[in-house]
């Protein structure tokens, strides 16, 4: 691959992604790869996104679930809009 | 079967019972807290031994007092040990460790300190420790097969990158070695959580996936819902995990178990430090998910070589097992890179493939059990911290 991809995303079933380049600001059209099959898409970042944290696919609303390697990584506590910020502060575990 | 894999081989020290070790340390081990100073001392006066401090041994008992005892005889029969001073304050529980080393063939003697004191059994088990010198020195590697190797994992200081390359590396590595004939181990109990359910069905049969899941849910009845005092936010995911990206514990779990790859099911489970007995193959052992614990028990369990990705960059080491630290974070790689023994960060720019990236991995292990010192052991981390199952009497 010839570009060097700013988000990675396990699965097509998954709704975040992980930014995986230092200093990711607002507003950079990033190039985004599945990492199940190498497909690639664009989304626009709506904030500075540390690397390793992770970014909204799609508008994600309080009560759905996050989900990442295809899998139930816990639920949406407050509406994410795509291309926002997903940590601590929206997401939360449903062990406790 | 025959791959590409069948004919690594590396430089190594067969051991008396057959077993083969990567390092040759003579070990002067205390059996408690109070004979440190002992062992210390002798340590410091023959050049070329390792004392092992360490915190506990003194009126324990029942389980707990059997993981204490197994992680002593455990680190003095790894075989990168080639023979052990034991020291203790009384003869008995002293005896009970020289005995279990003693198993494996390899030269071990113990010494207790009362009715003669520190400066006696200095000078006693010094000169045996000077004796086991001479003779480790003398030893010489040896050609051995990639497949006869142990090698365990465990993750830390985790954070999204681990997920999705440097525990996909050692995955990948075990892949290819476990159907050589390697011994693989993985653990972390606690850090399984969230994805159980995946877990369980990762062992070879049903009837071990329900052994499994006992013990999995045993820790979680009688350690976390015991102990908790709201929840486990505050220690899983830690701070560092969360300042990593890591939001969740299912995250977290489900991006370590990348580390036991496709296609490798584990055989049997095994009690903290215990050996294990049912033929090569992929172990999971009861432990502890913090670092120093979890590899000194995979260590006292006849591990030779520990593979430890991590994402935020954990600088953990042991003090007999070389430790392989793996990091796909390209940030750990700039501000932590003397930490670093195999840098897989061309995952996340999609120019290194998980494949290629178990290749290098292996390509250390056999490296490293030629000899090469890992970053850990260059830059002194021997950690060694027992595991504790409850207060003592």
């Amino acid at each position: 691959m010839s570009n060097i991809p700013h988000l990675l995303v396990h699965d097509h079933e998954d709704n975040v992604g992980v930014v995986v380049v230092e200093g990711l600001t607002a507003g950079t059209e990033m190039f985004c790869c599945v990492t199940h099959d190498n497909s690639t898409f664009n989304l626009t970042a709506g904030a500075d996104v540390p690397i390793g944290h992770k970014i909204a696919l799609k508008d994600l609303k309080a009560g759905d679930t996050a989900i990442k390697y295809g899998e139930d990584i816990g639920k949406i506590i407050a509406d994410i809009p795509k291309g926002a910020h997903v940590h601590t502060h929206n997401c939360k575990t449903k062990r406790w | 079967m025959s791959s590409k894999y069948s004919n690594i081989t590396f430089q190594g020290y067969r051991r008396e019972n057959g077993r083969v070790g990567v390092r040759n340390h003579v070990l002067i081990l205390p059996v408690d807290d109070i004979s440190n100073a002992a062992v210390e001392a002798v340590a410091n006066n023959v050049k070329g031994t390792l004392a092992i401090p360490h915190a506990y041994g003194r009126l324990q008992f029942g389980e707990d007092l059997d993981v204490h005892f197994r992680t002593m005889i455990g680190t003095g029969s790894n075989p990168n040990v080639a023979a052990v001073v034991v020291i203790g304050i009384e003869p008995e529980w002293t005896k009970i460790i020289v005995d279990g080393i003693a198993k494996t063939g390899k030269p071990v003697e113990g010494f207790s300190i009362e009715q003669n004191g520190d400066f006696e059994t200095i000078r006693r088990a010094g000169w045996k420790a000077k004796e086991f010198v001479h003779y480790a020195t003398e030893l010489q590697r040896e050609e051995c097969s990639i497949s006869e190797l142990w090698v365990s994992t465990k993750c830390g200081e985790s954070d999204t990158t681990t997920g999705l390359g440097s525990c996909p590396t050692v995955g990948n590595m075990y892949d290819k070695l476990l159907p050589e004939g390697i011994y693989g181990c993985f653990g972390e109990t606690s850090e399984i959580t969230g994805a159980e359910h995946i877990c369980k069905e990762r062992a070879i049969n049903a009837e071990v996936g329900e052994r499994w899941y006992k013990m999995w849910k045993a820790y979680q009845d009688d350690v976390i819902f015991a102990h908790q005092t709201d929840d486990l936010s505050d220690s899983q995911p830690t701070k560092g995990n969360i300042l990593g990206g890591l939001t969740t514990i299912e995250e977290k779990a489900l991006g370590n178990l990348e580390k036991i790859g496709r296609t490798s099911k584990y055989i049997d489970i095994l009690e903290p430090a215990e050996q294990p007995a049912s033929g090569n193959g992929l172990y999971f052992m009861d432990s502890s998910s913090a670092a120093a614990e979890c590899v000194t028990l995979m260590a006292a369990g006849g591990y030779v070589i520990h593979t430890f990705p991590t994402g935020q960059g954990n600088v953990v080491g042991n003090p007999i097992v070389p430790v392989i630290k793996i990091t796909a974070n390209p940030r750990t790689v700039r501000t932590m890179g003397e930490h670093v023994d195999v840098d897989v960060s061309g995952i996340l720019r999609r120019d290194q493939t998980i494949d290629e990236a178990g290749d290098e991995l292996i390509e250390m292990i056999r490296r490293t059990a030629n000899g090469r010192h890992t970053a850990a052991e260059a830059l002194g981390h021997r950690e060694f911290s027992m595991t504790k199952l409850y207060r003592s009497a």
